[in-house]
């Protein structure tokens, strides 16, 4: 099988490198046991071409000129990114994947992974995903890219030349993706309105309620293990990706028809960054084209966040589908025979 | 298996080459698409109950949990030989639109309905002036499912209405073994499984 991150995972999924309260981003869902059963099934997950973890992205060293490639990195598709990972699985000497998983980013490769290279895939698991993403969604990832590039530390992407990063826009986006991320629910339940380490308001503009609190902390955090580069390449990739618009679709999703693969496709009803209908809207154009699919909005609490938690239903509905047998048999079907 | 879904996979069977697609509205926890799909059909489920969802995803059947009364645009017209809708017509808020779009997805549909004109339920009407409680519809009038029951006569009014036609329709008694005889069938049965074809 293989795993596909969302924007700002990485290759760690699940275990841990020594330190085991430092345990991959996925490891509540992959491991002996678990739905991606490692008993069962050898699990493959490799950083994505454009991030910051060890795949080439627009901080790599350009060997043209020696120096970062900066803006200068071309653009990526959601279609770029999964050719890296068929051409690391081929490397590996797999002709056939059992499954392609994945969240968010995640999800939208594994449909691409499986309209584009459909004899490679027997299941595709599409979780918390969008096939377009919707204007409102566009302008989440536009304001979070201004933050970026009007810090004036970017420098028009030169910044690792300068040695002065632009943290203070790299954490303004992701305090913001980070809401988006949230229902409003689990915020409420999380932090109220409580105040940070006092009963008491203390009437001020500074960081005076927990949340405030919290969205500071996770902008600071991640400026540690994220670069401003990758993001604004990696967000630009959800925004242009829209698979069934493309002139190749109708001939795509007939191959997959005919290579048998089956897609699992599931949404949380407290998402509203890709909320149900984005889901409904894969599984639709799938069922439309004669694919096997399996569709359920799962509830859960947690907003966009769910797919990485272990909600009980859709772990078991992940479990279960991996684990079935392939019943339907390949092949358009039977149209006209009656 | 409901013995109901043990005569609708018989009538399957019959009804359509092997190899056939066939969407079950209602699947439950998807027995008959399992068996039909043994049989060389190509089944789809529509479950919106989380058990009988899950279930179904455990025999590798394919099963979307979708609203019968919005949601039915996901599936394509013609998409499917024949669509499945048992014992399910009474508990859906639009059975018009249900059916509109049974017509639209597949030129033949197999249908389940309690009858509502069945002796015993008019007999405890009359009888006791309350809302008939039988094996056939099992709940008291304020938590039952069947929120729009018909008789056989209705139920045929609405079909003809869709543009399908009464190609067979089996009598079953509360047993579901078929009725011997023709005499009184509204009166008689306490269900019907019906063929219906779309009128060209």
């Amino acid at each position: 099988m293989v795993v596909c991150h969302a924007l700002t995972g990485d290759a760690h999924a699940a275990g841990h490198h020594g330190e085991p309260a430092r345990r991959g981003w996925w490891d509540n869902i992959i491991g002996p046991g678990r739905p991606l059963d490692t008993d069962r099934f050898f699990v493959v997950c490799a950083n994505l071409l454009g991030g910051c973890q060890g795949t080439t992205g627009p901080s790599s060293t350009d060997p043209a000129t020696g120096r970062p490639y900066g803006l200068d990195f071309p653009l990526l598709s959601v279609s770029d990114l999964v050719a890296t990972h068929r051409r690391l699985v081929h490397h590996l000497g797999i002709d056939r994947l059992h499954a392609v998983v994945g969240g968010s980013l995640g999800g939208m490769q594994a449909l691409s992974w499986a309209l584009e290279a459909p004899q490679e895939v027997e299941t595709v698991v599409v979780v918390a995903a969008s096939s377009r993403l919707s204007a409102q969604n566009i302008a989440f990832s536009a304001v979070a890219r201004e933050a970026i590039m009007r810090d004036p530390n970017f420098a028009d992407g030169t910044y690792l030349q300068t040695g002065r990063s632009p943290d203070t826009g790299l954490a303004v986006a992701r305090m913001m993706a980070h809401i988006t991320y949230l229902s409003e629910a689990a915020m409420t339940a999380k932090f109220g309105r409580r105040f940070q380490g006092s009963d008491t308001p203390r009437f001020g503009f500074g960081v005076d309620f927990q949340v405030e609190s919290y969205l500071r902390h996770q902008g600071e955090s991640f400026l540690s293990r994220f670069d401003a580069l990758s993001y604004l390449y990696l967000s630009r990739a959800l925004d242009y990706y829209d698979p069934f618009a493309e002139p190749d679709a109708a001939h795509q999703l007939d191959r997959m028809v005919a290579a048998g693969t089956r897609a699992l496709v599931l949404s949380f009803d407290t998402d509203w960054r890709f909320d149900t209908r984005h889901s409904v809207r894969i599984a639709r154009r799938l069922e439309h084209a004669g694919v096997p699919v399996t569709f359920r909005e799962v509830a859960s609490d947690f907003g966009h966040d769910s797919f990485l938690l272990p909600v009980p239903e859709y772990h078991a509905i992940v479990a279960a589908f991996l684990g079935a047998p392939a019943l339907a048999p390949a092949g358009r079907p039977a149209r006209g025979t009656r | 298996m409901r013995p109901d879904l043990d005569l609708i996979a018989e009538l399957i069977t019959d009804l359509v080459p092997p190899g056939s697609r066939v969407l079950d509205l209602g699947c439950g926890a998807g027995d008959l698409l399992e068996t039909l799909a043994r049989r060389g059909c190509r089944g789809t489920g529509v479950e919106i109950d989380a058990e009988a969802f899950l279930a179904t995803v455990r025999r590798g059947v394919a099963v979307l949990s979708l609203d019968l009364d919005t949601d039915l645009d996901a599936f394509a017209a013609d998409s499917y030989d024949v669509v499945v809708l048992s014992q399910t017509l009474q508990t859906t808020r639009r059975p018009r639109t249900v059916l509109e779009q049974m017509a639209r997805i597949a030129p033949r549909a197999v249908m389940s309905v309690p009858n509502f004109a069945y002796w015993r339920h008019r007999t405890e009407l009359v009888v006791s002036g309350r809302m008939p409680v039988s094996v056939e519809l099992p709940y008291p009038w304020y938590q039952t499912p069947n929120i729009h029951l018909s008789t056989l006569p209705d139920t045929q009014a609405l079909v003809a209405e869709v543009g399908l036609d009464v190609e067979q329709r089996l009598l079953l008694d509360e047993r579901h073994q078929p009725l011997r005889g023709r005499l009184a069938p509204n009166l008689r049965a306490a269900r019907a499984v019906y063929v219906l074809r779309r009128r060209d």
